[in-house]
């Protein structure tokens, strides 16, 4: 029984290389793996030369990209692209495009700002608990609603989307600077800012980390036995036993080591002053040094005087969204009615139609969906900006567009994964954060950006036409 | 199923008799009074013979009245008229360009008509879009197969009525396996179920596409083409399916450029010329040239009845 009889019986398939039959026993995704290895291999690579450059500050080969503290926060500044790439995902496989989502966002977050801070501060006075519930869902809405009309266009009045989401970035935008006379809005309301990930109480702390991620390792497990006793009830052919076991102590670990790094990170010294202060817990006196900061003696060394008083993060509310988001999404690009036409149109759109698709109702659909996750993203950015301007989704919709295809969506249709898209999102934030580590100028950035774009797609489409 | 694919060559040849087998059926059915409508060739003495088993017939399964439809000035289908009888195959013939897939996809909801009528079992019905042909039980084989390349071949035979299961998610696992029955009837040796239909051969495709059409209790099946992309013995094998599913009293509009073919397995056919109907006529009363005549120069030979397409006579 733990011998898949795919393989057995299959005599084309026995004399398949040992990797080979790794890939097929396992169906890991091999374009999946070669992303997470170019992950691995960018991280180490900014490691060392970080730690070259500038000495060690504690990384994992020298220098400080591997470090709890970096990964922490890559991973909140990977938050908001990644929201919005996975609605980018089943926007390209259906074969439309959104150009008009940076703008989208500036224009939901200002919105979303001038409401909070002209309209409801005024009416219900600061700090009111019904401003970030009235706000939240207002942007929400929002966000829906102008996907909504750019889906309407494209797909009811025939207007390419390209066109559409065009006059869009211009549109929107322009209408973020009227709506907030290109002003800054600030400040937002204290728990509308729990959604940046910016303030001590967005942060889940190692308990509720470790909670989180033995659920997730639960969860894992009871995927894979389900998964199983399904294929044993209608007699597929099964995964072989070691295959099952290795996949789920893949996924198991993975969900492990990364809630350890995210438990490893503490809170700022600033932060764990304020915060004893705030509940009463003693700090030593210490004595002032040269730059007025109290310090203290243990020992022989000065250290400060928290040492010893330590709290770590763990995960903060915008990754814990994003990850939430993604599983939905995933949920709903492969377990639904919903996720198997938009792949369907994507495949082919004359012949969904000719199914009894009503395929113009779906492109309204989604692109109301990718609305609305940029209305979740111009949440997270703006709570954790703490303010809102309609420069803030600047270029947004080409680091998404870009995150999606290096994640492996082709922008011919048809093709594409959540977690791929995800992935591009953390793998195109980890080469920018990367390149701010090494002090490189600002414009060497989006070259970089430009040409790993270029590089992925090629390499993807040499891929490609291997398997092919 | 699997016994027919291996003796195909000779099944192919049997079929050749089939229609002498119904002799009963022999007259070609035309309702009088509608053909008066839509006829301006008054009805020919060779159509008056066909005329009198009506009765016997009674209403068509399917009746496409006087459908016209153009596309920017051409008239793609010129006032049509088409019937079909349960149990029955029609074979539509015509040049490229003739009108045959464009009449066809009006029924199938593909296309919407700029006029005519379209009865089922005597009642009119309306037919906007392939969900309302669906509905009616009309299925559609296309020329194009009109597969979602990128995903398996359960996702392709689900298409537009997934099966869920109770928390409202796809039932892929039933889907898959439900798929597995109805390819295993027509494909024995298909066993590429997780694989997207890209990958699959053309014939393998096109199994994929019947199974589509007739795994829903189809009462009219639309074949485009079914045979196009096939080999010898598959393309045996779909003649086959065609006469188990006409047993089953199925009526089946076959499409085809292949006159063998259509002989073989039509008990009428009816041929169109520039969007037109030249004439319908039941096989066993033409011969292949006087088909051939209708489809080149929309020449009606006796023993068929003209339609409005028909070259006159006296010219």
């Amino acid at each position: 029984m733990s011998n898949s009889s795919d393989v057995s019986s299959n005599p084309a398939l026995q004399n398949e290389g040992p990797v080979k039959r790794f890939f097929r026993a396992t169906e890991i995704d091999e374009r999946l793996l070669g992303m997470v290895a170019a992950l691995l291999l960018i991280w180490c690579a900014f490691d060392i030369a970080s730690g070259i450059m500038r000495g060690n500050f504690g990384g994992l080969l020298g220098g400080s990209f591997l470090t709890p503290r970096n990964l922490w926060t890559l991973l909140v500044q990977t938050s908001s692209i990644a929201i919005m790439s996975t609605g980018m995902v089943l926007l390209i496989v259906m074969r439309q495009l959104d150009l008009s989502i940076g703008s989208m966002l500036s224009l939901v977050a200002v919105a979303g700002a001038v409401l909070q801070v002209f309209e409801l501060v005024p009416i219900l006075g600061v700090g009111h608990p019904a401003i970030w519930p009235l706000a939240v869902l207002f942007m929400l809405a929002i966000g829906a609603c102008v996907g909504a009309l750019n889906g309407w266009l494209t797909a009811y009045l025939k207007i390419p989307a390209f066109i559409v989401t065009l006059g869009g970035l211009l549109a929107y935008s322009g209408l973020a600077f009227y709506l907030a006379k290109g002003e800054t809005v600030a400040p937002m309301d204290k728990t509308y800012e729990i959604f940046g990930g910016g303030i001590p109480i967005s942060w889940l702390g190692p308990f509720w980390s470790w909670t989180l991620a033995l659920v997730a390792c639960a969860a894992i497990i009871f995927g894979i036995v389900n998964g199983r006793r399904q294929r044993q009830r209608f007699k597929f052919p099964l995964r072989p036993m070691w295959a099952e076991i290795f996949l789920a102590l893949v996924g198991s670990s993975i969900v492990l080591g990364v809630t350890n790094v995210m438990n490893s990170y503490p809170w700022p010294f600033k932060l764990i002053e304020n915060y004893a202060k705030a509940n009463g817990v003693t700090i030593p006196a210490g004595v002032e040094n040269k730059d007025g900061t109290a310090v203290c003696m243990a020992g022989e060394q000065v250290v400060r005087c928290t040492e010893g008083l330590i709290y770590y993060t763990g995960y903060s509310v915008p990754v814990i969204l994003t990850l939430l988001v993604g599983l939905v999404m995933t949920f709903l690009a492969t377990r639904t009615q919903f996720g198997r036409y938009v792949y369907a149109i994507g495949g082919n759109p004359e012949a969904a139609e000719l199914a009894g698709i009503n395929t113009k109702w779906m492109t309204v659909k989604v692109f109301a969906l990718m609305g609305f996750l940029v209305g979740i993203s111009s949440i997270v950015s703006s709570a954790r900006l703490n303010a809102a301007t309609n420069a803030l989704g600047g270029l947004n919709e080409l680091y998404v567009i870009a995150a999606t295809v290096i994640g492996g969506t082709s922008l011919a249709g048809g093709v594409g994964t959540i977690y791929g898209a995800m992935l591009g999102a953390l793998l195109m934030q980890s080469i920018i954060s990367g390149m701010s580590l090494l002090n490189l100028p600002a414009a060497f950035q989006n070259i970089v950006v430009g040409v790993v774009l270029v590089l992925a797609v090629w390499l993807d489409q040499l891929y490609s036409r291997r398997v092919k | 199923m699997a016994k027919s694919a291996k003796k195909s060559a000779p099944a192919r040849k049997a079929p050749a008799k089939a229609p002498a087998k119904t002799p009963a059926r022999k007259p070609a059915a035309k309702a009088p009074a509608r053909v008066a409508e839509v006829h301006d060739t008054p009805a020919a003495v060779v159509g008056a013979e066909p005329h009198r088993n009506l009765r016997e017939r009674g209403t068509p399964l399917i009746e496409m009245r006087d459908i016209s439809i153009a596309f920017g000035g051409i008239k793609a289908v010129d006032h049509a008229t088409v019937d079909l009888y349960p149990g029955e195959v029609v074979g539509l013939l015509g040049h490229n360009g003739a009108g045959k897939s464009t009449l066809i996809k009006v029924l199938s909801g593909a296309y919407k008509r700029d006029a005519g009528q379209i009865f089922i079992n005597g009642s009119e019905v309306n037919i906007d879009n392939p969900r309302d042909a669906k509905a009616l039980g009309i299925e559609t084989i296309y020329q194009t197969l009109a597969l979602a390349d990128n995903v398996d071949a359960a996702a392709n035979l689900y298409l537009g009525r997934e099966l869920k299961t109770g928390f409202g998610t796809l039932d892929d696992v039933a889907m898959e396996a439900e798929c597995r029955k109805v390819m295993h009837r027509l494909n024995p040796n298909f066993r590429r179920f997780k694989e997207p239909v890209s990958k699959l051969s053309g014939g393998q495709r096109q199994s994929v596409a019947i199974a589509r059409a007739i795994h829903f209790n189809a009462r009219i099946l639309i074949m485009d083409e079914p045979t196009a992309a096939l080999g010898p013995q598959e393309t045996a094998q779909v003649g086959e399916l065609i006469k188990q599913l006409k047993a089953e009293g199925i009526g089946i509009f076959l499409i085809s450029h292949d006159l063998h073919d259509v002989f073989d397995l039509a008990d009428r056919v009816a041929v169109m010329k520039n969007g037109k109907v030249v004439g319908t006529a039941h096989t066993s009363n033409v011969s292949h040239d006087d088909v051939l005549g209708m489809i080149i120069a929309g020449k009606c030979p006796p023993g068929a009845m003209p339609g409005p397409g028909a070259m006159r006579e006296a010219a």
